[in-house]
């Protein structure tokens, strides 16, 4: 389990970090989801007990970072932005190195071979590190991470460098690393985020903009009131039927998608289900439905609004339209 | 710490340095050796002792040089800060690795007095305590060139910076001269690393000499590792 409370880290008059708070229960991923700069790999560093706060705690554990750093430390394997390689030495002997240097008490042979096999490295176990491709080297480093079976895993962006089909291995490694081990991940890219993680953090310009699980964040912004509906019919007449629709604010048709079919875009007013009305309308005229699809935001349009500038709340209250305005 | 003693030892020898080192320093002490010695026909090899003083001015700067600021360079610092270790046991693996690398540099002198015993009788006591000065300058030195290997992430900054200021520890000697305040230049004189391997290298074996190097190496150890704890700090 990790506590961060209140951190806090100054360079200089420049605010890295301020006052962040939060809370990884064992068992969990954490994404930290952020534009560059914002500080996720400053919050990381604080983690890891790499640099130290200006002010604010964090507990691995239990154990504080700065009380107890050795301590501390060895309870968490850490991949950094770029990973700490010896490119002068064999992967074979640089995982050996990182063994001794961790203090570690597994049976060596056993343990080096099993994380090789897990970051699948074993192929190239021999070659001196300076000659490996990007993506090895990345896995080198989240081996070198695994090694002693910390009970933290804090890596930042794991995937970078990595082919399409490699970052879905590492992404699903991620995962099953996630169901025994308390992982922090930090990405600029939404969809890995999703893919990985039970819960989001996004930060921007040194603060938590939002904290919330993937799916509810994109739920959240989601909306049954805002449909995409693609109909078979006479444009003229579709339009006429759907404005008729009680608490309608907008109906749009679209560019014709398919011969005699149109897209039309419309947004009622709050938690009115369009879906069923539009059912019913189109079954009244026998018009064929294509296509239905609610317009929900993506944790990308999400992402993007949130660090333009605007909090969660006041995006959120911008998109319902609703009284919400009253409490910014 | 043994971990990153065995490490950095062994990284001497991928880098190369290792060889760089050994061969000039042999090769350096070789014509020193034939020149003071074996030409001369002595078997006093105090001549060559006295050169080696300055040859380690210039190579162990070499050794020192990218102890730290490769580490910074290459980011493989946050790796081992991030480990579970302390900053003292870092610094002093890296500081130990340094030494032995440098000890298998300055041994060439007890083969050479091997051979010199074979044709001559050799004072093994003052052979002995020069060895010992050279052993104990080193110390001191490599703890001076790691020290300002910390504070940069350029290997040539580093290594210029370390020649230079070891240049300047062995120019005091010649500040003295030029000074006429008594009290200065007992401070100078005092702080002196080449008076007092010079003593070494006429036979004397003096107690604080031998402390003077020791605690210059502590001190600059322990500011190797305050270096660590600021950037962590700051």
């Amino acid at each position: 389990m990790i506590e961060v409370r209140n951190l806090t880290k100054h360079y200089g008059d420049k605010k890295a970090v301020n006052d962040i708070s939060f809370t990884i229960e064992d068992g969990e991923i954490l994404g930290f989801l952020g534009p560059n700069g914002a500080g996720k790999s400053t919050t990381m560093n604080m983690l890891t007990g790499y640099i130290s706060s200006t002010s604010g705690t964090v507990l691995i554990n239990g154990i504080d970072i700065l009380d107890d750093p050795i301590k501390a430390k060895s309870n968490i394997g850490y991949l950094p932005e770029i990973p700490p390689l010896y490119i002068d030495m064999t992967v074979k002997a640089y995982l050996n190195f990182i063994f001794d240097l961790k203090k570690c008490k597994l049976p060596r042979k056993e343990h080096l071979s099993n994380i090789c096999e897990l970051c699948k490295v074993t192929d190239v176990k021999d070659r001196i590190i300076k000659h490996l491709s990007k993506g090895y080297k990345q896995r080198v480093g989240l081996a070198q991470a695994l090694i002693g079976n910390p009970p933290v895993l804090v890596l930042d962006e794991p995937t970078v460098g990595l082919d399409p089909k490699q970052i879905i291995e590492i992404r699903n490694l991620i995962k099953k690393l996630g169901r025994t081990h308390t992982v922090i991940l930090s990405s600029h890219i939404l969809s890995e985020i999703q893919a990985v993680c039970d819960r989001v953090i996004i930060i921007n310009k040194g603060e938590i903009a939002a904290d919330d699980t993937a799916d509810s964040l994109s739920k959240k912004i989601s909306a049954d009131h805002r449909l995409i509906v693609r109909i078979e019919g006479k444009k003229d007449e579709v339009l006429y039927e759907l404005r008729k629709i009680p608490g309608i604010k907008y109906v749009r048709a679209d560019m014709e998608r398919e011969p005699g079919v149109y897209e039309y875009e419309m947004e009622a007013e709050e938690d009115k289900d369009l879906r069923r009305e539009v059912n019913k309308i189109v079954q009244e005229h026998g018009w064929p439905i294509l296509l239905m699809k609610s317009s929900e935001l993506t944790l990308e349009d999400v992402f993007l609004k949130i660090t333009m500038g605007e909090g969660v709340e006041s995006h959120l209250n911008k998109l319902k339209g609703t009284d919400g305005g009253k409490k910014q | 710490m043994s971990a990153i003693f065995r490490r950095e030892l062994g990284a001497f020898f991928t880098s190369g340095i290792a060889y760089v080192f050994l061969a000039v320093f042999y090769l350096l002490a070789g014509v020193f050796f034939n020149m003071y010695t074996l030409s001369t026909s002595t078997a006093d090899m105090s001549g060559m002792f006295s050169m080696l003083f300055a040859v380690i001015i210039f190579l162990i700067p070499i050794l020192t040089m990218k102890s730290f600021s490769e580490e910074k360079k290459q980011k493989t610092e946050q790796g081992l800060l991030t480990a579970p270790v302390g900053l003292g046991g870092i610094v002093l693996g890296k500081y130990f690795a340094t030494i032995i690398m440098y000890i298998c540099g300055v041994s060439i002198v007890l083969i050479y007095a091997l051979i010199l015993s074979y044709f001559g009788s050799v004072d093994w006591g003052i052979l002995f305590s020069n060895y010992l000065a050279l052993i104990l300058l080193g110390a001191a030195f490599i703890a001076i060139g790691m020290f300002i290997s910390s504070l940069t992430e350029n290997q040539v900054v580093a290594a210029v910076g370390s020649i230079c200021s070891l240049l300047f520890l062995c120019l005091i000697d010649i500040l003295t001269n030029y000074i006429s305040i008594d009290f200065i230049t007992d401070i100078l004189n005092s702080l002196s690393f080449y008076t007092k391997y010079y003593e070494f290298t006429c036979g004397i074996f003096n107690l604080s000499s031998v402390l003077f190097y020791i605690s210059t190496a502590v001190i600059f150890n322990f500011l190797t590792v305050r270096v660590f704890e600021k950037r962590r700090w700051s």
